[in-house]
């Protein structure tokens, strides 16, 4: 018993090295941008940077536009799904986990030869063409997370009945779904929000290839032209992931403390 | 089954009130419901992908041929399949074998609570920490300029970069990958090494097994699905990942995202079909990666009831 308690120090030291030694080297790196001294500059670099705030706030918008646009699918299909066609939900399951499987740059490669402005629809043609295909592949790349984080919350609570109440109280289906059904999974909706800000708010493949002027591109730009930037920059990102795992954490702890069964 | 009871009774009254429509409505509103899902899933992710599938077997001019994907096994692409196979190989296996002792540590090493809730936490965010911030924190750590490497040389005077070491390499590529690999291994694994039942070990125990035994013939051969399916699973993950070794090395590592996207970008291969197939590739190897996941995590469950 002695012994292995001694093990899983060790292992945990070696862990805790791993995932903090890179941590520390990356904010020391982003201090060191004034000669022989520590200072903010590279944060201050970055801030005034106008092209960062641009890339940060399309990112933004375009996370957000992947959210509303991406829950308004998946609710209403995980419902549907446990409602009325159970005998879907492998099939349906099994394409919210294809595009864990089929790699993001391949994907994209798709959108391109399909939707280029000489094709029958002709995304890429115009600019508000092409931010929408980028939603569209953010939906794509973020539904494993949505589905699962959503699903599950639905298991929690019972669907059949909850409908079956609205509908003897003379509820219409918009009814049912927005002041029952999105209500009640808003834990899996926000937890699935916030894991697909995460991930919208750092990737680079899609809008690298896309051309839109998005963060990831911006960041890799930055990397390749600057020296102390890129650690503040990668500073930033990390504080935006925390921030995001740390929001799931509080929904998930807030709906266990009020659970909201019907 | 609630649901099994509503159906048949819902039916019949239908079928009296509809029984001007051919077909049954219910049946079209139940299908109509899941449209919209369907009709995206067609056109943003298995049309596309289809489309790079099927062009694989075409000539530019439409006819059907394998010449794409005997190209696939010239040098230089060949290259690239391999040194991608062998980053995702060895950042997997790394990433397993740390992640799997560390979630040993946390489930069954009698470590504090607090130091489990927060490795969990951490590694909630650490596993989707990638892409082009990881890269800067490598290069900023083991970079020529980068806080280990001057440390090492200002304190014990050992120059990282005159053993052969560069950030920009395979093992450089492999170790910044183990960075989002090991904490991935933790999330998955914690919760197969939770349903490992106390009494396995009371009853190996009590027939006079040792530690080692207990590990080498129950709990090992239990885990071993979950272990198996979880490296796939990372193979997968490294194998598919593209911006974190973009930013990391550009161009100069030769592996074969990278090189898809310089196709992409600029038809390095002058041949937009043999493109396709190097997509067909991809998919192919983490498709199989993938299935055997869900294999393996089938045979794992069995345990787990």
């Amino acid at each position: 018993m002695k012994t292995s308690k001694i093990l899983a120090w060790i292992a945990i030291a070696i862990g805790l090295i791993y995932f903090f030694v890179p941590l520390i080297g990356t904010f020391e790196f982003s201090l060191r941008m004034r000669r022989g001294e520590y200072s903010l500059d590279a944060y201050q670099s970055v801030f005034s940077d106008m092209q960062f705030r641009e890339t940060f706030g399309f990112s933004m918008l375009m996370a957000l536009f992947t959210i509303i646009f991406g829950m308004l699918l998946v609710v209403p299909t995980a419902y549907w799904v446990r409602l009325r066609l159970p005998q879907m939900r492998p099939v349906v399951e099994f394409i919210t986990l294809m595009p864990l499987v089929i790699p993001a740059i391949v994907i994209v490669f798709g959108y391109l030869r399909l939707y280029n402005s000489s094709s029958w629809l002709p995304f890429t043609g115009s600019t508000q063409g092409t931010n929408a295909l980028l939603v569209l592949s953010y939906i794509t790349l973020s539904l494993p997370y949505m589905y699962r984080s959503v699903d599950t919350a639905m298991r929690a609570i019972d669907v059949r009945t909850l409908t079956e109440a609205a509908e003897i109280l003379g509820a219409k289906w918009p009814t049912i779904m927005f002041r029952c059904i999105f209500p009640n999974v808003m834990s899996g909706v926000l937890s699935g929000a916030f894991i697909t800000f995460a991930i919208v708010m750092g990737e680079f493949t899609m809008a690298a290839l896309l051309n839109r002027p998005a963060f990831g591109p911006y960041l890799q730009l930055v990397g390749a032209n600057k020296a102390y930037e890129p650690s503040a920059l990668a500073i930033i990102a990390f504080a935006v992931t925390w921030l995001s795992m740390g929001l799931i954490q509080l929904v998930s702890r807030f709906s266990k403390l009020a659970p909201s069964r019907p | 089954m609630r649901g099994d009871l509503l159906l048949p009774r819902a039916k019949p009254e239908r079928m009296s009130t509809a029984t001007t429509s051919f077909i049954d409505r219910r049946i079209v509103v139940d299908w109509l419901g899941i449209a919209p899902f369907m009709i995206f899933a067609l056109m943003f992710l298995i049309i596309p992908t289809l489309y790079l599938v099927t062009g694989a077997f075409f000539t530019p001019d439409g006819e059907f041929t394998f010449k794409n994907i005997v190209d696939l096994f010239t040098p230089s692409i060949m290259s690239a399949y391999w040194i991608s196979i062998r980053v995702s190989v060895a950042s997997a296996l790394g990433g397993a074998v740390i992640g799997f002792f560390l979630a040993w540590a946390i489930v069954l090493g009698g470590v504090p609570a607090w130091v489990r809730s927060g490795l969990l936490t951490f590694s909630g965010v650490a596993s989707n920490f990638a892409g082009v911030p990881l890269a800067f924190a490598f290069l900023a750590t083991l970079g020529r300029t980068g806080l280990v490497t001057v440390l090492l040389r200002d304190w014990l005077g050992f120059n990282l970069y005159s053993t052969g070491f560069n950030i920009l390499s395979f093992f450089g590529l492999t170790i910044t990958y183990m960075f989002f690999q090991i904490p991935l291994m933790v999330l998955i694994l914690t919760p197969a090494l939770d349903g490992m039942k106390r009494e396995w070990r009371e009853a190996s125990e009590i027939l006079g097994a040792s530690t080692w035994q207990y590990w080498r013939m129950v709990a090992l051969p239990i885990l071993w699905p979950s272990l198996m399916g979880t490296t796939l699973l990372l193979f997968a993950n490294a194998f598919g990942a593209i911006a974190t070794a973009y930013a990391l090395t550009g161009s100069s590592l030769n592996i074969v995202p990278i090189l898809l996207y310089a196709q992409i970008r600029g038809d390095v291969l002058h041949n937009a079909n043999l493109g396709y197939a190097l997509a067909l590739g991809m998919i192919v190897i983490t498709g199989i990666s993938n299935i055997l996941y869900i294999w393996l995590r089938t045979r794992a469950e069995r345990w787990q009831k």
